[in-house]
């Protein structure tokens, strides 16, 4: 009884680590845009696909693949910004949201095209057996997925707190004329945001594949249930977010254990816009918060 | 009057049609054709009169299509009346998604109107007969004991409904109503300063929408005698948001530039097979890159300055 | 008319109105004047209906109406105009002052959609009483303009517009002369008494073109860091001493 729970919410907190890295993604971008990218869920597919082709169609070393995936992925976050958020500077925020949109689309179709609709898988990172803990199995991939997004969630709170750049580009969101003022250079920052975004998605999805497998068409699921995850915690909040994402990877393989794996979707949608119309600031957001972003 | 030299061609458009068209194939996709239209139509007073995204709108394109069919099909109820019950059902759901969704804006709002879209997907998939496989024999529409069976009659039926509905619509806009929702989308301070109740007609404006969406499902369901989840997934939704950006959110003939034009695609792109996603992916960018407003907008305002 | 009493109303840590209470009579024209910063702008969302007070009521013509909320309170005959222009951009001029007859008219959504014979009358009516009111105001002759194609000076004036076609018993000008120069200052005086005297309008104004201020009020409320400090008729208001006091510094002459 109790190890099947302890399995469920093993599976839950695994899960739920690579939707916390994108709900990070997504503040990241946020924090520096008040742009809601709805193509993050892309780059951590990215991540495990590239990954793929790297490590076992090119038959490249583990590690060298990594790196080569992250440069891929990032460089795929630096073309997207530059030619479709760059343009449209100044644009209403519902053409941000439909780009990211049509981003995640042609993305998706490239995917689609290059690898098809098949699922692809590749080793973990290390091969041995699984530990064993009052009766759940945990496979040694899962330790690499949680000890990975903790270690990135890590650096990237210091990278925020503690770094000149980081704190710059926190300085853009809120207030892009007096960065400017101040001799940051946005439009520089914004690129970066979005590329630290891919990465971190990327290294989501390079981290998780080994467990759940990959699929071209798995990026707007994530995509929502990050945004989920952010939404939760309060936008802009990046420790909000993390929370926010192992709480939905846990209720949602709970649900699919206990009650019903078809509606295991639907928690997260449920729980997000439960959290919209009731506490649009988040569990750990403040009302004051809201009104600082622009929306 | 020049709306009305509009509408005289536009009618006059939709009787010649089957008329010189015969072949079935090209009927159907003039079919799918006017069912988009109603589609984009709806989302075309929402967002761009009214100013309230919506990425949601597959929803209530999928309520149309299945109460309506089940309601015909599982307890024989007369097509018009299970029309009518489905548009009702969906009118409630946009309530219910629009109540709670009304302090929202601009993010939060699509992304709420996503959800709402995606949960309605789901329990299609999960409660809908037949589950993710979907169900057919759902019966064609008939109205007091004539039946509809080729696709020249569905062609006039819904590209009639096109018509009225496009009247109407025009009506809705040109009217107090109309100006009051135009009004909110400049300003809502501005708008309930004058005393009209925002909230109120926000609804109303989703409540519309809704219904479109849902007579649009009605139709798809009982034309093509099956449906299935797939249908009315996330997709769709981004799908009937490209016609109307393409087309031009701003004017309601957009929506049916806009339609057309979607619903060819897939024709034209017959041979790419594997690449529809992508293509569909890059028109969009390019649209909202460079022709921002829409094919029909852009158009009226180039014939303006040259002083048509 | 209005009873504004005791009115608090705060802002996270901010207080930017402190047991604020003034009446304005029938058909009086009064000023609400301050530094940058003092509350007007924040009085006025409260009268109209956009803030709640935290303490204290609003009574228009003895009724309470701070607990109505915007919509309510414009129904109830009090319009009002915006610092930053509140303008239909995307509507016509005409259709600008239409949407002003909104609270006024009530054909409903089918009425509208199926164009039925009271909407048409309803219509006819909207439509000439929104051309008498911008021949009133002098715009006529641009009604099928943008408004966002007007320049400002003009788009103040067509604001005034939007706001009579509501058939008000109170309006509300924020900073009317804001971007005005002094010949259009004049001739908004000029309107603004006109309005009060033809129409029989009672007015508050917040503005802090103290020309346009002295010229015109029948009485003036100062405030200063969200207090009243001084309330009276402009000479009275003129000579106050913390009235200048709260002024020194400012670029305001009197």
């Amino acid at each position: 009884m109790f190890s099947l729970f302890l399995q469920f919410l093993l599976s839950g907190i695994t899960v739920g680590a690579v939707y916390s890295l994108v709900g990070l993604g997504f503040n990241i971008i946020y924090n520096a845009t008040s742009i809601i990218n709805l193509a993050q869920g892309e780059f951590v597919v990215m991540g495990g696909l590239v990954m793929w082709f790297f490590s076992q169609s090119l038959h490249m070393p583990f590690f060298l693949s990594v790196i080569l995936t992250i440069l891929v992925v990032g460089l795929v976050g630096l073309i997207m910004e530059r030619l479709t958020i760059n343009p449209l500077k100044n644009a209403d925020l519902l053409l941000m949201i439909m780009i990211t949109v049509a981003v995640s689309i042609v993305l998706r179709g490239i995917l689609m095209f290059k690898f098809g609709k098949d699922p692809y898988n590749y080793p973990p990172f290390t091969t041995g057996e699984p530990i064993m803990i009052f009766g759940a199995v945990i496979q040694q991939q899962v330790l690499w997925v949680l000890g990975i997004t903790l270690a990135c969630i890590g650096l990237i709170f210091l990278f925020f707190n503690k770094t000149m750049l980081g704190k710059a580009m926190s300085a853009c969101a809120v207030n892009p004329t007096a960065a400017k003022l101040v001799g940051i250079n946005v439009s520089r920052m914004i690129m970066l945001s979005f590329v630290l975004s891919a990465i971190l998605g990327a290294i989501g999805g390079i981290a998780i594949t080994p467990i759940s497998l990959m699929e071209y068409d798995k990026g707007p699921a994530l995509a929502v249930k990050g945004f989920c995850a952010a939404i939760m915690g309060g936008l802009g909040n990046s420790m909000g977010a993390v929370i926010g994402g192992f709480i939905i990877g846990i209720l949602e393989s709970l649900t699919a254990g206990y009650i019903h794996s078809g509606f295991k979707d639907a928690i997260a949608l449920i729980i997000m816009l439960a959290i919209l119309f009731f506490k649009p600031a988040g569990l750990f957001g403040s009302k004051a918060s809201l009104s600082v972003r622009k929306f | 009057m020049k709306k009305h030299v509009n509408y005289l061609v536009f009618i006059i458009l939709i009787i010649l049609f089957p008329i010189f068209i015969t072949e079935n194939y090209t009927l159907s996709i003039a079919i799918f054709a006017g069912i988009n239209t109603l589609l984009a139509m709806g989302l075309s007073l929402l967002m761009g009169y009214a100013g309230q995204a919506s990425l949601g709108q597959a929803g209530f394109y999928g309520i149309g299509a299945y109460i309506s069919a089940i309601l015909a099909q599982k307890f024989g109820m007369p097509v018009l009346l299970s029309f009518c019950i489905a548009a009702l059902v969906s009118a409630l759901a946009a309530i219910l998604l629009a109540i709670p969704a009304l302090r929202l804006k601009g993010h939060y709002l699509a992304v709420a109107t996503l959800g709402f879209g995606e949960i309605i997907y789901i329990l299609l998939n999960e409660l809908g007969p037949g589950g993710p496989s979907g169900f057919g024999d759902i019966p064609n529409i008939s109205f007091f004991g004539y039946k509809l069976t080729s696709p020249r009659e569905y062609f006039y039926v819904i590209w009639g409904t096109v018509f009225v509905l496009i009247i109407f619509s025009y009506n809705i806009i040109n009217s107090r109503i109309g100006r009051a929702m135009r009004a909110i989308h400049d300003t809502e301070i501005g708008s309930s300063a004058m005393g009209i109740d925002v909230a109120g007609l926000k609804i109303k404006a989703f409540i519309l929408s809704a219904v479109y969406a849902s007579i649009a499902g009605s139709f798809y369901a009982h034309y093509v005698t099956f449906i299935s989840p797939t249908s009315f997934s996330l997709f769709q939704s981004i799908l009937i948001l490209t016609m109307v950006v393409i087309g031009g959110a701003s004017n309601l003939w957009g929506a049916v530039v806009g339609a057309v034009i979607i619903t060819i695609l897939p024709e034209l792109l017959r041979k790419f097979d594997e690449l529809d996603v992508l293509i569909y992916g890059l028109i969009l960018i390019f649209f909202l890159l460079f022709l921002r407003k829409g094919i029909v907008p852009t158009l009226t305002e180039r014939l303006k300055r040259k002083g048509i | 008319m209005l009873k504004v009493d005791s009115i608090w109303k705060t802002f996270g840590g901010i207080t930017a109105l402190m047991d604020v209470s003034f009446e304005v009579e029938r058909e009086e024209i009064k000023a609400v004047i301050g530094p940058n910063g003092a509350g007007k702008t924040t009085l006025f969302n409260v009268i109209s209906g956009v803030y709640k007070p935290d303490r204290g009521n609003i009574f228009f013509e003895d009724r309470r109406i701070d607990n109505l909320g915007a919509v309510k309170i414009a129904r109830l005959g009090i319009s009002r105009t915006f610092q930053n222009v509140e303008l239909y951009g995307h509507l016509t001029v005409l259709e600008n002052v239409m949407v002003g007859r909104y609270a006024r008219t009530k054909a409903g959504f089918f009425s509208c959609g199926f164009r039925l014979p009271h909407m048409l009358r309803e219509e006819k009516e909207i439509i000439k009483k929104s051309e008498e009111i911008l021949e009133y105001i002098g715009l006529y002759d641009k009604k099928d303009f943008f408004a966002s194609e007007l320049p400002i000076g003009l788009q103040r004036i067509l604001e005034i517009g939007r706001a009579l076609a509501t058939e008000p018993k109170l309006i509300m000008f924020d900073e009317p002369a804001s971007g005005l120069n002094d010949a259009e200052t004049k001739n908004l005086s000029t309107f603004i008494k006109k309005l009060r005297d033809e129409k029989n309008i009672t007015v508050i104004l917040v503005e802090h073109d103290m020309g346009l201020v002295m010229d015109i009020s029948d009485n003036i409320v100062v405030l200063n860091f969200g207090e009243k400090i001084a309330e009276g008729t402009p000479k009275e208001v003129k000579n106050n001493k913390l009235v200048i006091d709260a002024y020194l510094g400012e670029e305001e002459h009197f």
